[in-house]
């Protein structure tokens, strides 16, 4: 008893207005225009975004430290990232995010580890600056090979007006121009996480960019075929598994951003000659920058299942000769027989399966045609921090009537499952639980569950391993109800 | 092509397949890393006394430090009372933060909402906020009470949550007799024990002192009930299941003062209950009339014990006591207070437990530990490890005061295998890593942070800590009582029993001592 489209529709819009119904007359109008049911040829999903969200829900998000140093900084592994101000923001980010990375812990590689000034009332009533000045010295006798450090400011720094800029200025100075970033990244500044990628780029832009040293790594020579991974951050290895897809076309890639990523190779970049760039909404600003500074092209590319591979390769290969086109094919033409047979095993399993997701920046779109590989449907998407032009780019990808919720709350999104009845909710750890209680199958589509990773050919192969292993899993049958309450 | 559908590996595998290994090597040349060399050299050094001595000597710095911050424990305790909201005035990031920690730690869902404050609230104040926010909290998510806890953003411009509520009250947010207890819980105040202390000391203060000036304070009409207030435990599942049954057992009156047991451990059968079990309100009015109070940790309760003695109840304070005599004396503090003997069932589990150690001390017995966590914990286990003849070498509490570390080091002094022993107060995993390179010990017990020790030093982990992320359901099992201190007992020899294994399980070289009988 599928619906039409014109049937669903209706029933999306008849569930949003339902949903508005619990709340307070003014919020339902302001959250009426974050929900929608998309139309196709539309120019975006018809729905606000980017808007503070309402006091006193269950709001998803999180905050601009959690944008800028959770994503954007923390992942550059050589340098030592302070979270500044009270303890708290550093130890509930600290290693959660499944950056991998190669190097040896608390000597040279610094990710896994949560630095903090760790703000005491008098450091509110004085002033923080002093002691992110001794803070800086002390980095830099304990951990000598750190090759730059950034200060995180939590929402305290700039209420009461410390200079982190000054005391950055003064103790680069002091190190011989070591790279000190200083990153206004306030939880309180705009309405999520995207605010803080922003100031995070524009600090690149700033602090290491318009800083950096000729002379230094003066020995590296770029080739005609470099580029640079933007805005992958290596979760579970992402990058790693998008990286060899790159080299393997016969690309050069001299800079992973951020996951896995040197401050050495954020400094190669503007040699490369295209960016390749995946989270789009994390790190267009310094995609844009550099193509305005440095004349790089930058080309968005989606790693999530063989067809958006195959079309990203394609894509990127088109960029340069004939020789790195002849290898994409090659390339596709070697993985095709792995990925069918990966489709074979999991697709008769997942045929048709309802999925509803909601995560962050590029993932409510770019996953779903990893899902279509699958042979399942997307009924729902929605953002957490997106802004109008990630939902232009979503219509590329979900089906006329697609319900779709910006900035979804807590209870719309359970409201919502609770009458689509999905067979798998991809979203994130706060999300996980309440699902898995409703007895639906969960994944979590921000650290892959701990599994991983999802990016490129092989991480197809886990991503179908992974869902078919959530939706068949016999738990579900049990979790529905005891067998004496059927009898009842 | 390390992939093929018929056996997928995943991260673990996957990138030690040699084409992952040549992207690694190849990698590096973007890297300008420090030469190997060099790298070594530093490696070394940070494991040296030298180290050791200015990793000591640092005063601003704090690297991978073992506490949180005050809104945490707030949130903790609104999650102890029946169908009630945790709200938290500020920005909303940080909810994102302590929801994420407690269902990485419990693998449940924490229900919490923030006012979401940004920009215009720090310039203007959190009012608006907070008037939309409780109403908003109110129609949708139908609690019976919202606890309201700040964040050091709301702190900071000084928001004042008493008018804040009233004046929210009548722009008709919610009605006015509806319960909206709050604490200020500054995040560069103390840690998330101290948050544990304000955000319960508001609930309490609500109902007995005429909720904000809007009813008569109650009276104190003493009975023979008790109350039992646990402080912030990871493992409270399974540990107020536990105090729960032991209570029961000797047929007293009780109160649990904060309970979020129930919430943390509700069903997977097709429904989600945001709110399930938990304090009442009328548990909370009825507590104040109770003869006495234990507090099970002292240093998560400072104000409120203050606050209950001051209103005629006794108070006795412990130290979150693991192991035969610490448990001994909360047997003994019900028995005292309540007039009624030691039930039958636990004198046997007493012996029982010293059964078991009594069987098992000689393989724990002169072991040296280090351990670290919440000051209240590192008490417990020390006595404990005292117990049974090991050695407690190095006790790390961030959030212990000087107060906390004369107080382990007395309790060190008390025993000939404390000797060696030294409390380690305001300190972090840093400063542990130098501990733990220069004086070795046996064993390490912490939290999931640990492993960082561990993969550094060597030292092997028992994870008794709040956050375990890295191994599933420990909290469902308790650590107190006899039957806590049991679980704990055999959590420490497993330990001991795997570490003793793996070190012997090399055919043809170690394997003489791989026993099958130890």
């Amino acid at each position: 008893m599928s619906m039409t489209v014109e049937e669903r529709k209706a029933s999306n819009k008849a569930l949003i207005d339902e949903v508005l119904k619990a709340y307070p007359e003014k919020m339902a109008k302001r959250r009426a225009k974050h929900l929608n049911a998309y139309s196709e040829g539309k120019p975006d999903c018809g729905v606000k975004s980017n808007i503070k969200s309402l006091p006193g829900v269950m709001t998803i998000r999180g905050c601009a430290y959690a944008g800028s140093k959770g994503v954007v900084w923390g992942p550059i592994k050589d340098m030592v990232h302070i979270s500044h101000g009270p303890v708290g923001c550093g130890q509930y980010s600290w290693s959660s995010r499944r950056n991998y990375y190669i190097g040896i812990t608390g000597v040279d590689t610094f990710v896994t580890m949560q630095f903090t000034s760790d703000f005491q009332e008098k450091d509110i009533v004085f002033g923080g600056d002093k002691k992110l000045d001794k803070i800086i010295d002390e980095i830099q006798d304990l951990f000598p090979l750190n090759k730059g450090i950034s200060v995180q400011s939590e929402c305290p720094i700039g209420l009461i007006g410390d200079d982190i800029e000054a005391v950055s200025k003064k103790k680069s100075k002091q190190y011989d121009g070591h790279t000190i970033v200083p990153v206004r990244c306030e939880g309180f500044r705009g309405v999520s996480q995207s605010l803080g990628h922003h100031i995070a780029n524009d600090a690149i832009r700033d602090w290491v960019f318009d800083k950096m040293d000729p002379a230094k790594n003066a020995e590296f020579e770029s080739t005609p075929y470099d580029v640079a991974i933007i805005g992958d951050y290596n979760i579970g290895g992402d990058a790693w598994s998008s990286r060899i897809l790159l080299e393997e076309i016969g690309l050069r890639v001299i800079a992973q951003w951020s996951g896995d990523g040197t401050i050495a190779e954020l400094e190669n970049t503007p040699k490369a000659k295209l960016n390749v760039l995946h989270c789009y909404r994390s790190m267009n600003y310094i995609s844009r920058h550099m193509e305005e500074k440095y004349g790089i092209p930058w080309v968005e590319y989606n790693f999530f299942g063989p067809s958006q591979i195959e079309k990203s390769l394609r894509e990127i290969a088109a960029h340069f000769d004939d020789t790195i086109k002849a290898k994409a094919e090659e390339v596709i033409a070697r993985y095709r027989p792995m990925v069918d047979a990966v489709i074979a095993k999991y697709k008769p399993r997942l045929e048709g399966k309802k999925v509803m997701l909601y995560v962050g920046g590029l993932r409510p779109r770019h996953v779903i045609g990893a899902y279509e590989d699958l042979g399942m449907e997307i009924v729902g998407t929605g953002y957490e921090f997106a802004h109008n032009d990630d939902y232009q780019r979503t219509t590329h990808y979900i089906k006329d009537s697609t319900l779709v919720y910006d900035d979804v709350t807590g209870y719309e999104f359970e409201k919502f499952a609770e009458k689509i009845q999905p067979d798998l909710v991809g979203s994130g750890i706060k999300e996980k639980y309440v699902f898995q209680k409703m007895g639906v199958p969960f994944r979590q589509m921000h650290s892959w569950d701990y599994s991983g990773p999802y990016h490129g050919y092989d991480g197809f192969a886990i991503f179908a391993r992974d869902m078919d292993m959530a939706i068949s899993s016999p738990i579900w049958k049990l979790a529905k109800s005891a067998p004496w309450k059927k009898a009842a | 092509m390390p992939q093929n559908a018929d056996k997928i590996i995943d991260h673990e595998m996957l990138f030690r397949e040699p084409e992952y290994q040549e992207l690694f090597a190849n990698k590096k040349q973007f890297e300008f890393k420090h030469p190997e060399a060099k790298v070594q050299e530093i490696r070394d050094w940070t494991k040296s006394k030298d180290y050791l001595d200015k990793n000591f000597a640092r005063e601003a710095l704090v690297v991978n430090p073992a506490k949180a911050c005050q809104p945490l424990g707030a949130v903790y305790v609104a999650n102890g009372f029946a169908k009630t909201l945790s709200f938290v005035h500020g920005s909303q990031g940080c909810v994102a933060y302590y929801r994420s920690h407690f269902s990485r730690h419990f693998k449940e869902p924490t229900s919490c909402v923030s006012s979401s404050m940004t920009e215009d609230a720090a310039v203007f104040g959190g009012l608006n906020n907070m008037i939309d926010g409780l109403a908003n909290a109110y129609n949708l998510y139908k609690p019976e009470m919202i606890a309201v806890s700040t964040t050091c953003m709301a702190e900071v411009i000084g928001d004042d949550l008493d008018a804040f509520i009233k004046n929210s009250k009548q722009k008709g947010s919610v009605p006015a007799e509806f319960d909206v207890p709050f604490a200020h819980t500054p995040a560069f105040v103390g840690s998330h024990i101290t948050g544990y202390d304000n955000a319960l000391l508001g609930v309490l203060k609500h109902f007995w002192d005429g909720k904000a000036g809007t009813t008569t304070p109650l009276t104190r009409v003493p009975n023979d009930s008790i109350n039992f207030i646990g402080g912030f435990d990871g493992f409270v599942v399974g540990n107020m299941k536990e105090i729960k049954r032991i209570l029961n057992l000797f047929g007293v009156d009780y109160t649990i003062l904060c309970d979020p047991s129930a919430v943390w451990n509700t069903p997977t059968d097709g429904e989600f209950r945001m709110y399930e079990g938990g304090t009442t309100k009328e548990e909370v009015e009825k507590a104040l009339n109770a003869k006495a109070t234990i507090v099970f940790q002292e240093y998560c309760t400072e104000k409120t014990a203050k606050y209950i003695k001051e209103k005629g109840q006794q108070v006795v304070t412990l130290n979150c006591p693991v192991g035969v005599a610490g448990t001994d004396r909360f047997i003994m503090a019900i028995s005292e207070l309540t007039g009624k003997p030691v039930p039958a069932e636990l004198e046997a589990e007493r012996g029982q437990l010293v059964d078991a150690m009594a069987d098992s001390q000689a393989h724990l017995h002169g072991k040296k530990f280090a351990l670290y966590g919440d000051p209240d914990q590192m008490l417990g286990l020390t006595e404990f490890l005292l117990e049974l003849g090991a050695e407690p070498t190095h006790v790390l509490a961030t959030n212990g005061d000087k107060d906390w570390a004369a107080k382990v080091e007395a309790l060190l002094a008390s025993s000939p295998y404390g000797a060696g022993g030294k409390a380690y107060p305001k300190r972090d995993l840093w400063h542990m890593r130098s501990l733990l390179n220069v004086e070795p010990v046996d064993f390490l017990i912490g939290n999931t942070y640990g492993k960082y020790l561990e993969r550094d030093t060597g030292t092997p982990l028992i994870r008794m800590v709040f956050p375990i992320f890295d191994r599933h359901h420990y909290h469902r099992y308790p650590t107190w009582g006899y039957d806590g201190a049991m679980r704990t007992l055999i959590m420490l020899l497993d330990e001991f029993f795997e570490t003793l294994d793996a070190n012997t399980i090399i055919p043809g070289k170690t394997d003489y001592s791989y026993d099958i009988i130890r």
